[in-house]
């Protein structure tokens, strides 16, 4: 094995001994110096989740998220050098993780938080213009096909996550029930709206590629569900009929 | 497909494209909810030799004794649909809730 | 190989661009003519900041300083990373490229540390070659930043200022002179800061960083500072600044500023000084 590979692993294992050959300037094996090092690496990644599941954060609170992260980040430490994008897997985690298993919802918390961060870094789409529909057809109009935005999120969970979230965020307290979140964003700061479960069903389908006639249910559903996605800028121009 | 659903889905587009006049208007003027979402790469060092790089533990065994305690306990329920209020964490709430 | 300067930068303070800081520059940049962003915080797809950094760019020089690409790892080059700082390169032309002599990435991991390397012969050829790769793919020549150490290698037989000259000229690469990075590795490996910056190869520097650290010790009690980024410049690294631009001449200098980072008022002050620091260069 080779130098980097000693050096690597025992940055993420506190347990191991400190590698040969790093020194104090007397000369005597470093101890406390590696552990600078070892500190580095750990405080960063459990800054870069801090900073990405603040609501996650404050469910559980510093002490118990912060030694949540630090077997998160020894489990999976980062795979891409782009802080932006680490912590994907911490929903998953959390799902496995047993002290946090009193709080079911927390998981979904973290979905959450990981898709308003994924839509705050996707790229810019020109908004789709509803009013081009109206040249449309009404067997053109069955047979559409829209497209969500590159920055637009929809995450469903059985628990009232956007209650949850706001109340966290600033907002009021949460209801109870399922709740499924559409994140859109129409400008720079991505915005989280409540969707029906019958709203989320046909914008599921629709994102997945379903024609209208295919994702509709009912028609005052589809009406509420075109509506929100009109007017929160969840779909980009790209149609094909 | 049936024209009658042809014509339906034609009705729920045009319903849905004519009440945006209002709705576009209420958008612009929507809290932004500020939220901190950009973790970032620096070249900084953290703060000293503190504990958190070289100490962690086993949650499997027996060394993890936190539970969590943040605004997860503190989180004040709505009142239920028969009306009596509920205080107290959400774990409480979840037992209510549909399973996925 | 590469005919264009390593550094278009104007001899004259930047500072490490933070987004709370946006609309305050703008607005009033005082003595800032220049800045500096991590290459890695606009390689997402889009959104807020690159729309920043675009808009920034059309009033500033900017200075694309990478802190994620393992220059120094035993490893190949990470070909994707690499090929998203081409891209960025290419979409912003930037006034400077920078990265570090050190290493972040093993294997899989990215370690998100400036980790140490030891100066041998072994390292050295590692190194050049790696920086030969970037230079080629970016198709500009590149500043190679001198680490911060908390500790050394037995095995080391090169000092830094020879080992970075030693680089300089097998790549033709240019160099970012941190003197807080020199205050700081000096004095925890026991050495001279004054030493150091009269045996740097001052030809090569391109851009100087300046940054605060913190104070500990380590188990011995013997001092161990920390390159924090979190505070103001230190005092004696002011003077090791005045130095080494004695020697460097005008130099474009970053005030870096990572930790607990102040309102722009108190990073604008702190350019201010190293606009002074300039004005006083003996003729």
């Amino acid at each position: 094995m080779t130098a980097q590979y000693h050096f690597a692993a025992a940055l993420l294992q506190p347990d191991r001994a400190v590698p040969r050959g790093l020194v104090n300037p007397d000369g005597a094996p470093a101890t406390k110096r590696f552990d600078v090092y070892r500190n580095n690496v750990a405080v960063s990644l459990s800054e870069a989740l801090e900073t990405a599941f603040p609501v996650t954060r404050r469910l559980v609170g510093d002490e118990f998220f912060r030694a949540m992260a630090g077997l998160f980040l020894r489990a999976h430490p980062p795979r891409s050098p782009l802080m932006m994008v680490y912590g994907a897997e911490l929903p998953g985690f959390i799902d496995g993780f047993a002290p946090a298993a009193s709080l079911p919802y927390l998981s979904d918390i973290a979905r959450l938080e990981q898709a308003l961060r994924d839509s705050y870094h996707a790229a810019d789409a020109p908004r789709f213009d509803p009013g081009s529909l109206s040249a449309l057809s009404p067997g053109q109009l069955e047979t559409l096909h829209l497209s969500a935005a590159p920055a637009t999120r929809l995450v469903r969970s059985a628990h009232p996550i956007l209650g949850i979230w706001s109340a966290n965020s600033g907002g009021a307290a949460p209801m109870s029930g399922p709740q499924s979140v559409l994140i859109t964003r129409p400008g720079f700061d991505p915005a989280p709206h409540l969707l029906t479960e019958a709203q989320a069903d046909i914008a599921a389908a629709l994102f997945a590629g379903a024609t209208l006639a295919e994702a509709a249910d009912d028609d005052a559903t589809l009406t509420a569900t075109l509506g929100m996605l009109f007017s929160t800028g969840a779909l980009t121009q790209r149609t094909t009929p | 497909m049936s024209t009658t659903k042809t014509l339906a889905i034609a009705a729920s587009v045009a319903t849905a494209v004519a009440s945006l006049a209002g709705v576009a208007a209420a958008q612009e003027n929507e809290k932004c909810f500020g939220v901190s979402l950009a973790g970032e790469n620096d070249c900084a060092a953290g703060p000293g030799t503190t504990c958190a790089g070289s100490s962690t533990v086993d949650y499997q065994g027996n060394a993890w004794t936190l539970v969590p305690a943040g605004t997860c306990a503190e989180i004040e329920l709505p009142a239920m649909a028969d009306g009596t209020e509920r205080m107290g964490s959400l774990e409480e709430l979840d037992r209510d809730l549909p399973q996925s | 190989m590469f005919d264009t300067d390593p550094s278009r930068l104007p001899a004259r303070p930047g500072v490490g661009y933070k987004p709370r800081h946006y609309a305050d520059i703008l607005a009033d940049p005082g003595a800032v003519g220049w800045l500096e962003v991590h290459a890695e915080n606009y390689m997402g797809d889009g959104g807020r900041p690159l729309a920043q950094l675009r808009a920034l760019a059309d009033h500033f020089p900017i200075s694309v300083h990478g802190v994620g690409l393992s220059i120094g790892g035993e490893g190949p080059l990470d070909s994707d990373h690499l090929a998203r700082l081409q891209r960025l390169c290419d979409w912003l032309n930037p006034a400077s490229f920078s990265e570090h002599l050190a290493w972040s990435s093993h294997g899989d991991a990215f370690l998100n540390d400036l980790l140490p390397l030891p100066y041998t012969k072994g390292t050295l050829t590692r190194v050049a070659d790696h920086i030969d790769q970037v230079q080629d793919a970016l198709g500009r020549r590149m500043l190679l930043e001198n680490p911060s150490s908390y500790l050394a290698f037995a095995d080391s037989t090169w000092s830094e200022t020879d080992f970075l000259a030693e680089l300089t000229r097998r790549t033709g690469c240019g160099l970012l002179l941190d003197v807080n990075n020199v205050f700081v590795s000096a004095t925890n490996l026991g050495l001279s800061p004054q030493a150091y910056i009269d045996a740097f190869p001052v030809h090569a520097v391109g851009e100087i960083h300046l940054g605060g650290h913190d104070e500990d010790a380590d188990e011995t009690g013997a001092p161990l500072l920390i390159d924090s980024h979190g505070r103001a410049v230190a005092d004696p690294v002011w003077t090791l600044l005045d130095r080494t631009l004695a020697r460097t001449g005008p130099m474009p200098i970053l005030i870096e500023w990572d930790n607990d980072v102040p309102d722009w008022p108190v990073l604008a002050a702190e350019a201010a000084r190293a606009r002074a620091a300039l004005h006083r260069i003996p003729a």
